[in-house]
């Protein structure tokens, strides 16, 4: 039941975000939170991707053994080479498994 | 261009991009089977939510036992990027009545954006470019909804999927998204404040450090570009 008003709540908070300007033609943003709104996408991505590969189960995990780590930083280089979402993902989960294959992390 | 060939062509250009979003939604499906959602409600999350990074945040959220403010909180946050996109489209569409603006609205994902403002680029005067919209958007949202599908029997026929590490497909996916956005040294400047922050702030409850990344990352672009701008100014001025 909880998870039924979660998707509801994501549902209401999600369309109006994109139907903000829809639904107000005339609406403008001023300068200032315009500039913010740029940065917002980067900031939060990035906010998302550091612990995810720093502290992948939830501590400092600097080992030379941490896929997540490894993986990340071979995705942040195709990601700046190739500027190609899809090789960056199929790159970055295609040695991210290897490795955690060859460090014997996976299930199997 | 007739009504139907617009609409034919919106679903043709973004196939490109479904290449890219179908692996993402299979692997949601499976995830939020990891994470303890039924299957209905992970399809009814993509059914009506229609937001990929979110509703990957969120079933992460979910299996870390968060509460709800804070799933909502961080659906906020992550989604407030497409606030930009209506921005950008809204000359586009605002002659359009509500029973057109507001479906559009509802599809409108990074990936139709990016499609659809290509469109809209071109400067041919045809009257039925919302069509396109409607067709590549429409073609988006029945493929997520059948890569959740997939994920979702994937998920279930394959045992503790949880400990498979697949939430690393997030963290590519937002590696792939994020880094060919840092063009200005301000965009390089934000995403090392919000990472640094991030890791600082992690034993902060609720996931609470993310906001506060997030807002750190944000100011100290701005404060960075503008700083530019003065100086560009300054420079002007002296010459």
């Amino acid at each position: 039941m909880l998870i039924w008003l979660l998707i509801i709540g994501m549902l209401v908070i999600t369309f109006l975000i994109r139907y903000s300007f829809f639904a107000w033609p005339n609406l403008r943003f001023p300068r200032l939170a315009e500039q913010g709104l740029h940065y917002v996408p980067v900031a939060v991505l990035t906010a998302i991707v550091a612990p995810g590969m720093l502290m992948p189960e939830g501590e400092w995990a600097l080992r030379w053994d941490n896929a997540y780590l490894l993986a990340g930083l071979l995705a942040i280089l195709i990601a700046a080479w190739s500027r190609n979402l899809l090789a960056t993902i199929a790159g970055g989960l295609l040695v991210f498994f290897l490795l955690r294959w060859a460090f014997g992390q996976l299930p199997l | 261009m007739t009504r139907s060939q617009e609409f034919l062509h919106g679903c043709r250009d973004i196939l490109p991009l479904i290449v890219g979003g179908v692996p993402f939604g299979i692997i949601f499906g499976t995830l939020a089977i990891g994470a303890g959602l039924s299957g209905w409600q992970a399809m009814g999350m993509s059914l009506l939510v229609f937001a990929g990074s979110a509703q990957f945040i969120a079933v992460t959220l979910i299996s870390g036992g968060v509460g709800a403010a804070v799933v909502l909180l961080t659906t906020f946050v992550v989604n407030l990027r497409h606030a930009l996109y209506s921005a950008a489209l809204q000359p586009f569409v605002r002659h359009l009545p509500s029973r057109w603006r507001i479906p559009l609205a509802f599809w409108l994902t990074d990936e139709a954006f990016a499609v659809i403002q290509h469109r809209y680029a071109r400067d041919d005067a045809s009257p039925h470019k919302h069509w396109f919209f409607l067709g590549a958007a429409l073609t988006m949202y029945l493929s997520w909804q059948l890569a959740t599908l997939i994920g979702i029997g994937f998920g279930q026929a394959v045992p503790n999927v949880a400990s498979w590490g697949l939430d690393f497909a997030m963290i590519a996916t937002f590696i792939g998204i994020a880094v060919p956005m840092m063009r200005t040294s301000p965009q390089v400047a934000s995403a090392l404040v919000a990472g640094g922050v991030a890791l600082l702030t992690w034993e902060l409850p609720y996931k609470l450090g993310l906001i506060a990344a997030a807002l750190a990352g944000i100011v100290v672009g701005v404060w960075l570009e503008r700083m530019a701008e003065r100086r560009a100014r300054q420079e002007a001025q002296r010459c």
